[in-house]
């Protein structure tokens, strides 16, 4: 029995990436790979930290719970950054969590979320990647305990929490669906605005009902309905210029967001919005 | 003996209070001047939102109404703050949003605030002219506050 479980376990945290044929038979749009790659948020982990502009050589800290992981570098650095991966490997660490040499990565990096991205946008993405600059920076190594630092450990995780189906289902708009996208798959919103349970899995019942910031800096607000009373028109505008209906501006690290989300078009930050609207409204304890 | 012992309580007794007294003085003074500093923000998101409403077509362009937000707005931005940003004041005191970051890179953040100076008395010299003149000076404006909040303030907005 004992031998079963074990033989179990080791099948099913196993790392799965992608198939190799995964990206075959497609084309790939490297300009409509930066908008992706804006939608999706790269550059806000990726680049050094406090850089505007410039190459994604990591090494930004995202401390948590369980450790302090750092954002590797994904620059077509040929060395220390992805220029030897191939396009399915790239594919398979964005929507597997599976590095090239078959280990898990930490769902530090939103790759449940990109799971539901559709492959022709992470086609688009990786074509985008290699026409970035190169930077020979190396990774740093992540600062994991016991016994998060057994990688397999990661594989339990994802079979817990690991989950491709859409968090708001029901008939939606055409719209709607679009925000849902942008929110639920591209944009990983939720991973910093819905709170963990004890082992860092996502609480899908307070969707985006804010949460503790991990790193200690301050408080992730609460952008359901319950919470967050501005109009689809109030929402759009933040997400394009940073202002709030009171003229305050973004600060800490939705700043950041907001410089992606402002690459956008005007419709998808709009459907962005209604998605929000449609969230189930859960208000703030009191 | 038992005298010198009393004396010695007494002393200690002494000492905790005066402890006591100055936590508590220090911590009304950062209470104050966090208090002023919400409030100088508190001025310049007024101004803003009269300003912004124009800029995003929210609200009818109005020249007299941009010129009085703009010419508040860059009196403000010039005044000397330096007396509200007091080292210690930094968001593990409760109520305050600021990074402890202010003080460690003082000079960043100075350089942040004369942005804000510069790009807000450029403002109001063109506020009144017409619509996109405010537009296009308004920008900048809007720029300045996004990268000081972006660089030294904590998550919660």
């Amino acid at each position: 029995m004992v031998v079963v479980g074990i033989v179990a376990g080791v099948a099913l945290t196993r790392p799965q990436p992608l198939p190799d044929d995964a990206l075959a038979g497609m084309t790939a749009d490297p300009e409509r790979g930066a908008v992706i790659f804006a939608a999706a948020g790269c550059a806000a982990c990726h680049r050094a930290p406090g850089v505007d502009d410039g190459p994604l050589a990591g090494g930004r800290p995202f401390a948590s719970d369980f450790g302090t992981f750092y954002a590797p570098n994904i620059s077509p650095d040929p060395v220390q950054g992805i220029g030897r991966w191939t396009d399915v490997q790239l594919a398979s660490a964005i929507q597997r969590g599976v590095s090239p040499d078959g280990g898990h990565y930490y769902p530090a990096f939103p790759y449940t979320a990109y799971a539901k991205a559709s492959r022709q946008d992470i086609a688009d993405l990786i074509a985008h990647l290699r026409t970035l600059p190169p930077d020979a920076t190396p990774n740093q190594p992540h600062q994991v305990g016991f016994p998060f630092n057994i990688r397999r450990s990661v594989g339990a995780w994802k079979l817990l929490f690991a989950n491709d189906d859409w968090v708001l289902g029901g008939d939606l708009t055409a719209e709607q669906e679009r925000g849902r996208y942008l929110v639920e798959a591209l944009g990983h919103c939720a991973e910093c605005h819905t709170p963990r349970g004890a082992l860092g899995g996502l609480d899908r019942g307070n969707w985006l009902a804010g949460a503790p910031n991990p790193s200690g800096d301050g408080r992730i607000p609460n952008i359901t309905p319950g919470a967050l009373n501005w109009s689809i028109q109030d929402i759009a505008i933040y997400l394009e210029s940073g202002f709030t209906p009171d003229f305050d501006t973004a600060g800490g690290t939705m700043a950041d967001v907001v410089l992606n989300t402002a690459q956008l078009s005007d419709a998808d930050r709009t459907a962005i919005a209604t998605y929000l609207k449609a969230v189930p409204a859960v208000p703030n304890p009191q | 003996m038992k005298k010198r012992h009393f004396a010695t309580s007494l002393g200690l007794a002494v000492i905790l209070t005066g402890t006591a007294f100055a936590a508590g003085h220090i911590s009304e003074d950062v209470t104050k001047a966090m208090e002023a500093r919400q409030a100088h923000m508190t001025l310049y998101s007024f101004n803003m939102a009269t300003l912004g409403g124009m800029a995003q077509d929210r609200t009818p362009y109005d020249a007299a109404a941009a010129t009085a937000a703009a010419n508040n707005l860059a009196a403000i931005a010039n005044m000397d703050q330096s007396a509200y940003w007091v080292e210690g004041s930094d968001s593990s005191v409760e109520g305050s949003r600021a990074k402890a970051e202010i003080w460690s890179n003082a000079d960043d953040y100075a350089e942040k605030i004369a942005a804000l100076a510069s790009a807000s008395t450029a403002l109001a010299a063109v506020a009144g002219n017409d619509l996109d003149a405010l537009k296009g000076a308004f920008g900048p404006v809007g720029g300045s506050c996004a990268a000081c909040h972006r660089a030294y303030r904590v998550s919660d907005n």
